[in-house]
């Protein structure tokens, strides 16, 4: 099960990862839906691109520029965080969603905890495969911990202070006037 | 000052809840140590040697009495009746129940405060100068420039989780007092030639391990581009700075790895993106924050009161404290206030209960309502009329808040040191005060003029060791007895420096005479008025380290013996930590 769009919903793809014997050039990819280390995308991207429906993942220290021409061929972009002190991925996000203008679906997976998934969702995450040994119900309580933000983000592009009226020191005003 | 609204309440309460979540989580055991450890560290919340260990946000060092009565209250109802102001502008309280944390966060939330983001790898409490406003050599006034990055920076989803911690200064006068080149980032607020407001920006100072001086990244960057300059550095830095060492993961090591050059080029790409974007600051919104920084009603006044001379001629205390801790106002018949936290024999930094509340009221007598906490741990009353400060000396005086030794020898800087924090070596406060007791006669102090002198109790140099002019480091040796390290030269301010390590360490007794030894090189060595800085910049290490290591230190055959005698009574625990 994974959250996608605030629901919990039966995950449909599988993430292939690389064992230490296996090579990105010649690793066999399932078929059906599978999310791809970049390395197995950049290396086999010719049979990859074949396919109807495909993802690729990405470590954080990957650059998500290396997809500029390729954020349109994926179903699915997924971050892993290898532990949750790793923040590279919520810029690796930002990126994807704001300068690589990826529009689907852009998931958290690996070392994914419930109180990092407002953070998540802030930066562009709309998918989230929490830790298996922890209760995704409870992960998706993370997503509600705030109801306002100061600042800009992909999911927010207005700073606070630019959306609503905000008061001043009325004993200014005062004076002012 | 600035007072939450709405939006600023709602998101603090909310804190406060999702906290209690978490705390609650921890202690039914849902949440493993390592797993609640960079929660609570986003909390200000340590696991210290007693205990549990909060550090409460002072945005910019300023507090109004209303929230100083609180933090008397936090020291009463949870603690041991004092509280720690620290050299980051904030208060922390070491004695603390894991429990009682959500309990204590509702509380500051009333009065507007809150604990967020004091530790942990992000972006932590603003710091500035705590004459802001009303100081002579103001440029810019930098308080709503902070608090405008207070809130910026306040929960920003895509910094969290930084390689480090983060530390933003600024200051807005032609002498910076917020060292803004031992920060991550140093801003100072200035005005080009059109007199347009904007900031020079510095990158990658920071003490610690590998203590650097910032370097300029941009000269002026216009204040409409403060917070889209910010976020593009701290991007460039969440993305490449290291990770896989925690010495070496602050942004001053990214900089010095690409050179200040390429990681502006870097920057400035990153920039370009969102420069002119939403993230741009509004007039409007400068001026709303600004309009919580007015002014007071300011009374006509003049300088000069003859009461005031009269007094000082007769009161040779109140002349000294005039001279050292009254500072100069830019309104005349005003003054600012320095009240000491450095009383020989107490530890640097540290108020009690009865203090604060003495302290709040005195603010709301004579200084409209508010206190700035210093960067070197002392307390400010910014708006006192002249007329008032005998009264308010006599006042301050019965609770020993008027030690006059503010940029003296005794006005020591410590961090707490090996009894309460698990990182130090050694002890700092029980130096800091056998120091400060050794030169407590104040005619000597007064002839040796203006020194700093900063105690870290290990290398990650919360006490500022290596900007003090004498600065001292507890060391890790096999022995795990306590050792220091002296270093000479360092300074903060426009012309900062790095100390630098004399030679050899001492023993936890010899290094009063240590500090002894270098005074009299500079009493020998001193031409006219020369500050202690200056000496040693002009005639360099060599003739301090030669008269400190020339002769024997006479040593202590009760050595460990004499340790406990030191040690003060309040802390009844043993002045070793778990790890020795």
């Amino acid at each position: 099960m994974i959250i996608k769009n605030r629901t919990i919903v039966a995950d449909e793809w599988t993430v292939l990862r690389l064992s230490e014997q296996d090579s990105p050039e010649t690793v066999a990819v399932p078929a059906g839906k599978v999310i791809v280390p970049l390395q197995v995308w950049l290396q086999q991207r010719d049979a990859l691109q074949q396919r109807s429906e495909i993802g690729v993942w990405l470590a954080t220290d990957e650059r998500p520029e290396v997809l500029k021409e390729d954020v349109d061929k994926f179903s699915v972009i997924a971050v892993n965080f290898p532990k949750f002190s790793d923040g590279r991925g919520y810029s690796i996000a930002y990126n994807l969603r704001t300068r690589l203008g990826f529009s689907g679906e852009l998931r958290a997976m690996g070392d994914v905890l419930r109180d990092q998934l407002f953070y998540m969702q802030r930066v562009g995450f709309d998918a989230f495969a929490p830790r298996p040994d922890r209760s995704i119900e409870d992960a998706l309580k993370g997503l509600s911990d705030f109801s306002d933000v100061y600042q800009t983000s992909f999911d927010q592009k207005q700073p606070l202070f630019r959306r609503v009226q905000r008061k001043g020191n009325p004993a200014a005003g005062l004076i002012d006037e | 000052m600035y007072r939450y609204d709405d939006y600023d309440q709602h998101i603090v309460n909310e804190r406060v809840e999702q906290f209690r979540d978490q705390v609650r989580r921890r202690l039914s055991g849902e949440l493993k140590e390592e797993e609640f450890m960079p929660l609570r560290l986003q909390n200000g919340l340590y696991m210290q040697i007693h205990g549990y260990m909060l550090r409460i946000a002072v945005p910019y060092g300023l507090v109004s009495s209303k929230q100083m009565r609180m933090f008397a209250h936090i020291a009463r109802t949870y603690d041991r009746g004092y509280g720690h102001f620290t050299t980051r502008q904030n208060i922390q309280f070491n004695w603390l129940r894991l429990q009682d944390i959500p309990n204590i966060l509702a509380d500051l939330a009333s009065v507007e405060m809150h604990a967020i983001q004091t530790s942990g790898n992000c972006v932590r409490n603003i710091t500035s100068d705590e004459y802001a406003g009303v100081a002579q050599d103001e440029v810019v006034d930098p308080r709503p420039y902070a608090e405008v990055l207070r809130q910026w920076s306040t929960f920003h989803p895509e910094f969290a989780y930084l390689p480090r911690k983060f530390k933003i200064a600024i200051s807005g006068g032609q002498q910076d007092r917020a060292a803004i080149y031992a920060h991550d980032i140093g801003l100072a607020a200035t005005r080009n030639a059109q007199g347009e407001i904007g900031f020079r920006v510095l990158v990658g100072g920071g003490l610690g391990r590998t203590p650097i001086i910032g370097s300029e990244i941009c000269e002026f960057v216009p204040w409409q581009h403060l917070l889209t300059y910010v976020e593009s550095i701290l991007r460039i830095y969440n993305q490449y700075g290291r990770r896989d060492n925690k010495y070496k993961a602050r942004i001053k090591i990214l900089v010095k790895a690409l050179g200040i050059d390429e990681f502006k080029r870097q920057v400035e790409a990153d920039w370009a993106d969102i420069k002119n974007g939403p993230g741009t600051l509004t007039a409007e919104e400068v001026e709303r924050v600004a309009s919580f920084f007015i002014d007071p009603d300011y009374e006509t006044l003049t300088d000069h009161d003859s009461k005031l001379s009269e007094f000082k001629a007769d009161s040779r205390s109140f002349s000294n404290w005039m001279l050292r801790n009254v500072k100069p106002h830019r309104v005349p018949g005003y003054a600012i206030v320095v009240l000491s936290l450095k009383k020989p024999g107490e530890t640097p930094g540290d108020a009690t209960t009865e203090q604060m509340e003495v302290i709040a009221d005195l603010a709301d007598r004579y200084s409209g309502g508010e206190v700035r906490i210093t960067h070197q741990q002392n307390l400010v009353l910014a708006d006192v009329r002249q007329k008032d400060l005998i009264r308010l000396w006599q006042e301050a005086s019965r609770h020993e808040l008027t030690s006059p030794n503010i940029g003296l020898l005794t006005d020591i800087i410590s961090c707490p040191g090996a009894e309460f924090c698990t990182l130090a070596n050694a002890r700092s406060i029980p130096l800091a005060k056998a120091i400060a007791e050794r030169f407590e006669d104040l005619d000597f102090q007064h002839d040796i003029g203006e020194i700093t002198l900063n105690i870290s109790g290990c290398v990650n140099a919360c006490g500022q060791h290596h900007i003090g002019n004498i600065g001292i480091t507890g060391v890790e040796k096999k022995d795990h007895d306590e050792w220091y390290q002296v270093s000479l030269g360092g300074a903060e301010g426009n012309d900062s420096s790095i100390g630098k390590i004399i030679g050899p360490s001492f023993t936890f007794h010899q290094v009063p005479e240590v500090i002894d030894r270098l005074l009299q090189v500079y009493l020998r060595e001193r031409i006219e008025a020369e500050r202690f800085i200056d000496t040693v910049r002009r005639i360099g290490q060599a003739p301090f380290k030669e008269h400190v290591y020339a002769t024997d230190f006479i040593t202590e055959d009760d050595d460990i013996a004499n340790k406990h005698v030191v040690v003060p009574a309040q802390y009844s625990v043993p002045y070793y930590s778990p790890r020795f």
